[in-house]
């Protein structure tokens, strides 16, 4: 294999790990919360198919990013609807999201399958850091979104860990009846938790279709908000983790088209199941070392909260 | 400091629910820098007058003031920002979380620099002799100790109002001392305590003045705990010295072993011990009593002879067949009945009814080819409930909704329904009416009579001294002292439960 094909794929890793990062990291931040979204792959699919449709229409792509973000954030507050406020099982409400994503998506975008898309993020011109061999090419040779999700997970890791608004979120993820006698507002905390997290899923669509692979056809997101979900347990919930493992996951969705070219007998389907396998793995792991000690998810995940009544 | 305006007070509070009056026109008066203990019985409305002056509830009748000013509160939040804040009992905090992070949940600026929160905290415990580490989570920590995490929490939102519900009832005897020491500083700084509790010496040791509620009313307001003795208060909390106990004459030492438990070991999920090498012995005929503070082994040890968690190593014998392995089905069949702390959730299904509770052990033999037999059933659990007077409303209502003494008698009764060798009792009194104490009594006396052996965990050691014939003292997962009840005393047996050799 040649220089260029080795540069093809870094680039390609970074793009991957884009992808499922800003995904598992609105996952995060939900299940931080205590909320399971199943959703992801759903709300993924109306991010994407919305960018697509503002890109065409308009050719703008901050307008088609910001759209996604929003159609993202509003389409999981169905869930937050459902499951947070009515107090619906979280797994029924969130695969229904995904169920209905992928469904609505397909049916809003028909008339955009094989279109061009009208609007892209550029590679950036960073000038003499583009002419670092190597390096210049597959890491300052990306769009701003890969810069973005960074930003956003040293944003997520710092709000988290060192201020009053996620300590509160965390609180209301481990124990809500502690952060609620605290005077912390459980029901509207999640529900945001849940907005940001299809907001990030919203974002990560628009990536798949606007940069990744431009351009929409049903089914475009096939699986990756899957990935995510896994993504986040094997990054046991805490941003750093989960973006090393979105490069090697994004590493593994890189590989998968180019095995053929390496001249690799390994069935492409084979590399597809790693993902899920490494998460295994890596849950066998956590629960290992979270024998003597708490699980590290969210002790609250997936329940309900109700105030208590007489 | 007598003439101040109190801290707080309550006049003539009414709070019903569907079906009880719980709070009938009770008063209350905290004078500020002063421990006030509430005094009386399950069921007298303590709880719900403390969760009326913390916002909890808002009560149907009757004022709540704070330093002279009427309040109504319609949600926690707003009593805590007027400087009540209540520990309750099971403690409201994050396992995962630090002391620190946990007392600045309670209050914090946007931004927290962990260094500084820590360091303020420390300083706080400091001020009041709360020995803590701030940056250890709240998982690794005592019962005590995450006790002390809660009084910090209250005292970083500068509580002028401070309640204690039973803090000591988690509590070892040198802990309870602790934190007397610790309530004594709060109320030295000038502000109030309430201390619930029904134990006399603490009350007597601790507290400055004591209000006695009864029936959800108050019937002594504000008097000096030097006025109070036991005979006094027993008659205030009870309304008539009465004799609660069971009595019974012991039985001669038992001949044949019904009951032999050796060298078992428990570790829970955790992997942490919790039952560490204990052997006993329990005759047919005889009741052992096994004393101990919560949570030193108890309910892991009789889950264990019921088959509920595995031994990690010992043996247990039934009658003289080894059970250790056997599933709890097997074990029941064998002739072994439990009646667990936990009596609704592992003892009975809140939710089915009472027919289908009842029939839980025994269903198998009532059966129409591969269908149970309802009228089999019914007439069963008629019969039950007729024994052991049960006073059930519906056959076919969720089993959720009966008393506390009648859920109790149901399922003693069902376990004992098909003459088991063994009977393992945890806490089967705990939470009961006066009569219903006495009536679980009753039964396990006479059963024991007839034969039984019983193995009876309980917290209260006057209804281990006044029914045992071999007392046990379980501290940290072992068996640490043997007591004969016609010759030891409260102090060796308190002595014991604490640890002391």
């Amino acid at each position: 294999m040649n220089e260029e094909t080795l540069i093809g794929l870094f680039l390609s890793v970074i793009e991957f790990g884009t992808l499922l990062y800003l995904a598992a990291l609105g996952e995060l931040i939900a299940e931080k919360s205590g909320v399971l979204n199943l959703g992801v792959e759903g709300m993924m699919a109306m991010g994407g198919v919305a960018a697509f449709w503002v890109g065409v229409e308009t050719g703008n792509p901050w307008l088609a990013l910001l759209v996604a973000i929003m159609v993202g954030a509003l389409f999981a507050s169905i869930h937050g609807l459902v499951a947070v406020v009515l107090g619906a099982d979280q797994v029924v409400s969130g695969l229904a999201l995904t169920i209905l994503g992928v469904g609505v998506s397909a049916f809003l975008g028909k008339d955009y399958v094989s279109q061009a898309p009208g609007a892209r993020f550029e590679a950036l011109n960073l000038g003499p850091l583009n002419d670092i061999p190597w390096i210049g090419e597959f890491i300052f040779g990306q769009s701003i979104i890969p810069w973005l999700a960074l930003a956003l997970g040293i944003i997520t890791w710092f709000v988290l860990t060192r201020t009053r608004i996620g300590l509160v979120l965390r609180a209301v993820g481990e124990s809500a009846s502690a952060a609620d006698s605290a005077g912390s507002p459980v029901v509207l905390t999640r529900l945001i938790a849940v907005a940001i997290g299809g907001a990030l899923a919203g974002m990560s669509g628009a990536y798949l279709t606007m940069s990744l692979a431009p351009g929409w056809s049903e089914g475009t997101t096939a699986g990756r908000g899957w990935i995510a979900l896994a993504l986040v347990i094997f990054g046991a919930w805490k941003p750093g983790r989960v973006g090393v493992g979105a490069l090697l996951f994004g590493g593994l969705l890189a590989l998968e088209p180019r095995l053929q070219t390496f001249g690799v007998e390994i069935s492409p389907i084979l590399l597809s199941m790693l993902p899920y396998v490494l998460t295994i793995a890596a849950m066998i792991a956590l629960s290992i070392r979270s024998r003597n000690r708490p699980s590290a998810a969210p002790a609250a995940l997936g329940s309900t909260y109700r105030r208590e009544e007489r | 400091m007598d003439n101040q305006t109190p801290a707080a007070e309550l006049v003539d509070i009414w709070k019903r629910f569907p079906g009880v009056i719980a709070n009938a026109g009770a008063n209350l008066m905290v004078r500020p820098g002063s421990v006030h203990a509430v005094l009386g019985e399950n069921g007298a409305g303590k709880t719900t007058l403390m969760n009326v002056l913390a916002g909890v509830y808002q009560p149907d009748e009757g004022t709540v003031s704070l330093a002279g000013q009427q309040m109504s509160f319609t949600k926690p939040a707003q009593a805590i920002k007027a400087g009540v804040v209540m520990v309750h009992q099971e403690f409201r905090l994050i396992p995962t979380f630090t002391v620190a992070e946990n007392v600045a949940l309670a209050g914090s600026p946007s931004i927290i620099a962990k260094r500084s929160i820590e360091d303020s905290v420390a300083e706080l415990a400091d001020r009041f002799g709360l020995a803590t580490d701030p940056s250890r989570e709240v998982w690794r920590l005592s019962m005590g100790e995450r006790q002390r995490v809660e009084i910090l929490k209250a005292l970083w939102q500068d509580a002028k109002v401070l309640i204690l519900d039973e803090p000591t009832a988690v509590l070892t005897p040198s802990e309870a001392t602790e934190l007397g020491r610790v309530v004594t500083a709060m109320a030295n700084d000038g502000r109030a305590i309430i201390f619930i509790s029904h134990k006399l010496d603490e009350v007597t040791e601790f507290c400055d003045e004591a209000t006695v509620l009864r029936g959800g009313a108050t019937v002594a307001s504000s008097l000096p705990v030097e006025e109070l003795d036991a005979a006094r208060l027993a008659e205030l909390m009870v309304g008539e010295a009465t004799e609660v106990s069971v009595r019974r004459t012991r039985t001669s030492p038992v001949a044949e072993p019904v009951l032999e438990v050796r060298n078992a070991a428990v570790r829970d999920l955790h992997g942490i011990a919790t039952v560490a090498d204990v052997s006993l012995t329990v005759g047919k005929g005889e009741i052992v009593g096994i004393a101990g503070v919560a949570g030193n082994g108890q309910r892991p040890l009789a889950d264990a002879i019921a088959g509920l968690e595995s031994l990690e190593s010992g043996t247990i014998s039934l009658g003289g067949s080894s059970i250790e392995g056997a599933t709890p089905k097997a074990r029941n069949a064998a002739g072994l009945a439990y009646v667990p702390e936990d009596r609704l959730g592992v003892g009975l299904a809140p939710r089915l009814n009472v027919v289908e509770n009842a029939m839980m052990r025994s269903y198998r033999s009532m059966t129409k080819g591969p269908f149970i037999d309802r009228s089999a059933t019914q007439t069963m659990c008629e019969d039950l409930a007729a024994e052991y007077k049960v006073k059930v409303g519906k056959f076919d209502a969720p089993i959720g909704a009966l008393s506390g003494g009648n859920l109790q008698r149901l399922l003693v009764g069902r376990e004992l329904a098909d003459d088991p060798k063994v009977l393992v009792a945890a806490q089967p009194t705990r939470g009961l009416d006066v009569q219903g104490v006495a009536a679980i009594q009753q039964i396990i006396v006479e059963q024991s009579q007839a034969g039984l052996g019983v193995l009876l965990i309980s917290e209260d050691l006057e209804e281990l001294l006044a029914l045992s014939d071999r007392l046990l003292v379980m501290h940290e997962g072992e068996i640490v002292a043997e007591f004969d009840p016609d010759t030891t005393s409260r102090a060796e047996v308190g002595a014991a439960m604490a640890g002391a050799h």
